[in-house]
């Protein structure tokens, strides 16, 4: 048994410690905003925060993570009620087929806690990680721009993002 | 008694005028003659031949690494290095004439190289590493002035120095250069070939290897006597490149001129941390220039077999059988303290899904048994690529490693460098692997971070026999 807090949640899993935290995720919490990509920490899709920090869910097994708080997309808002980052990438359409969306997301929110006025520089050498088939690597960036104005209650700028 | 007294003070009087004359003297020998400054060059003025060797060298001599601030203008200066003794920042080197060097003639240029002398006179840090770039030929030392004076002008003032007293006496480095510095070119061995002596020109001089491979003094000079023997430097460790280095496979001239001019070695894997920068600069020139410097530097390393159990792992064995035979390996096995049943865990499910593979360098990871970061003299790079990864170098291919600061707690880390340590390098576990675990996390001391090295030739990456 390994003792997870998800979103707040403490969850008791009946699971290997050494199992995969997204395999966790997906199977045992039915926690699905986690993709799986590539299983090597090479894409970004799997990204969820621990501690404040963006961690690879696919590579992170469950025994590192007994007391740490995990937040995952699920955990920043809903469908009805998104959360700033999340309000951000709906109003650019920051998606296409949006498989690496949650990945990208969770990186974002990450950075934006730490640092809520990052450069677009900051931006891309954060997410430069990610991995995108669509090619909304564009509109992501105006995303990330768009959530740090929201998250700071200021008056988004559309010709300035 | 008045005898005495008249005596005592003739005594003061004479060590104060021998004290005076001294400094005055070294004052005298201190100060350094003024060299006229001239009109700045035009641009266009030179031979466009020139101008790229100039290029060339100024590559291989790491110039942009310190003189350019990231995403910054080249040339342009203010990247600041830290030392013991405070800050100083990397000049404007632009032809700039009144914030850069527009102004210096080729004469004074070359004083700086060579004599660590600015074109007014004042004595230069030996940061700038001219206690190496002394060795410089003429024709090199002219390509690079004509290169330099090409650029791009950049108006940009580099900031003060920010060094204690009385390291902020610039006076004083003439008295260090006393000690440690030796205005000379470069000798050719006769004994030696000439790819050898090339080599030794470049590694000694331009490269200015030692600078990072050469453990100082508490005066920041190289020791004579460990002459590539290692050293700390930016929150990382350049391992020795001597006669005793500890890559558990050793170097061969080959591998180490595949490694410099790709940034990575099938039996040794990937440049990390400060030596990224001086494997992209050697990879983006043209010629025989890491060639050069891997003739010179495996000449000083050792030729010897490597061990059963590391060549079984270099010929890409199973990793598994690999294992096994560690394990089996009675002589040389270490017991396992407590912490490693988490370490092995942790190794297991976090580690094992990459480095045991068996996918080809560089995109694949590194059997661990091949890794100097593990069998090295500190636990500093694995514990800085553990918990940072290897970057992506922005627009292009390269490697990345996953980093685990996120995940991993400092004990967890500390039971895997143990694991790591004893079971995979068959080493003593590093006995203060937590303190510099902690180092490396807080955000004062944490190494310098570096996009990793970047891959020309990704068809060829995917384990083609011509690798």
């Amino acid at each position: 048994m390994v003792k997870l807090n998800v979103n707040g949640h403490t969850h008791e899993i009946d699971a290997d410690p050494e199992t995969p935290l997204l395999y966790v995720l997906r199977d045992d919490l039915k926690l699905n905003g986690a993709k799986y990509g590539c299983g090597l920490g090479q894409c970004g899709a799997c990204t969820v925060i621990v501690d404040g920090e963006a961690a690879f869910s696919c590579v992170t097994p469950i025994l590192l993570l007994e007391g740490k708080k995990i937040v995952t997309l699920e955990g920043l808002g809903t469908a009805e009620n998104p959360a700033p980052i999340q309000r951000a990438f709906i109003e650019e359409q920051a998606a296409q087929c949006g498989y690496c969306i949650a990945g990208m997301i969770m990186r974002s929110q990450a950075l934006l806690q730490k640092k809520p006025n990052a450069t677009e520089a900051e931006i891309r050498s954060e997410l430069q990680p990610h991995l995108c088939r669509c090619g909304t690597h564009m509109r992501i960036i105006k995303a990330v721009k768009r959530a740090a104005k929201i998250m700071q209650g200021k008056a988004v700028n559309e010709a300035a993002l | 008694m008045k005898a005495f007294a008249k005596a005592a003070v003739r005594l003061v009087a004479a060590v104060v005028v021998i004290l005076a004359l001294s400094i005055l003297g070294f004052i005298g020998f201190a100060s350094r003659s003024e060299i006229p400054a001239i009109t700045p060059a035009q641009r266009g003025s030179f031979d466009a031949s020139l101008i790229k060797l100039g290029s060339e060298l100024a590559a291989v001599g790491n110039c942009a690494t310190c003189h350019t601030v990231p995403n910054g203008k080249l040339f342009a200066g203010g990247r600041a290095l830290s030392t013991p003794f405070g800050k100083i920042y990397a000049t404007n080197i632009t032809p700039d004439p009144t914030s850069g060097i527009g102004r210096w003639s080729e004469a004074a240029f070359t004083r700086a190289l060579r004599e660590g002398v600015g074109r007014t006179g004042e004595q230069l840090y030996p940061a700038f590493p001219y206690t190496h770039f002394t060795l410089l030929n003429d024709a090199d030392v002219h390509a690079l002035y004509a290169y330099v004076m090409s650029q791009e002008p950049v108006a940009r003032a580099t900031p003060s120095i920010e060094l204690s007293f009385p390291y902020n006496i610039r006076t004083l480095i003439a008295g260090w250069k006393l000690l440690y510095f030796k205005d000379g070119r470069f000798k050719p061995d006769s004994a030696k070939g000439e790819m050898w002596n090339r080599g030794a020109y470049l590694a000694e001089g331009l490269a200015h290897c030692g600078v990072c491979h050469t453990p100082m003094n508490a005066l920041g000079a190289e020791r004579k006597d460990k002459h590539f023997d290692g050293n700390s430097i930016e929150g990382w460790y350049a391992y020795a490149i001597n006669k005793d280095p500890p890559a558990p496979v050793h170097w061969t001239e080959d591998a180490l001129a595949f490694y410099l001019s790709h940034g990575w070695a099938k039996d040794h894997g990937l440049a990390r941390g400060p030596m990224v920068e001086a494997v992209e600069n050697l990879r983006s020139v043209p010629g025989d220039y890491a060639k050069a410097i891997a003739a010179y530097v495996a000449s000083g390393m050792p030729e010897g077999k490597t061990s059963a159990r590391i060549q079984e792992s270099a010929a890409g064995k199973e990793t598994a059988a690999i294992m096994k035979l560690t394990s089996a390996d009675s002589l040389t096995s270490i017991p396992l303290e407590a912490n490693s049943d988490m370490g092995e865990k942790v190794y297991r499910s976090a580690c094992a899904n990459c480095h045991e593979a068996g996918r080809p360098l560089p995109f694949g990871a590194l059997p661990l048994s091949l890794s100097t970061g593990l069998s090295g003299p500190t636990p500093q790079n694995a514990t800085n690529v553990v918990l940072y990864g290897l970057q992506p170098r922005p627009g292009e291919r390269s490697p990345i490693m996953p980093p685990f600061a996120a995940a991993m707690n400092n004990a967890q880390l500390e039971a895997l460098l143990e694991y790591l340590r004893t079971k995979i390098a068959v080493k003593q576990a590093w006995p203060d692997a937590a303190a510099y675990i902690r180092k490396a996390r807080d955000p004062a001391t944490m190494p310098a971070l570096f996009p990793s090295p970047g891959i020309q030739k990704a068809h060829s990456a995917q384990g083609s026999a011509t690798w």
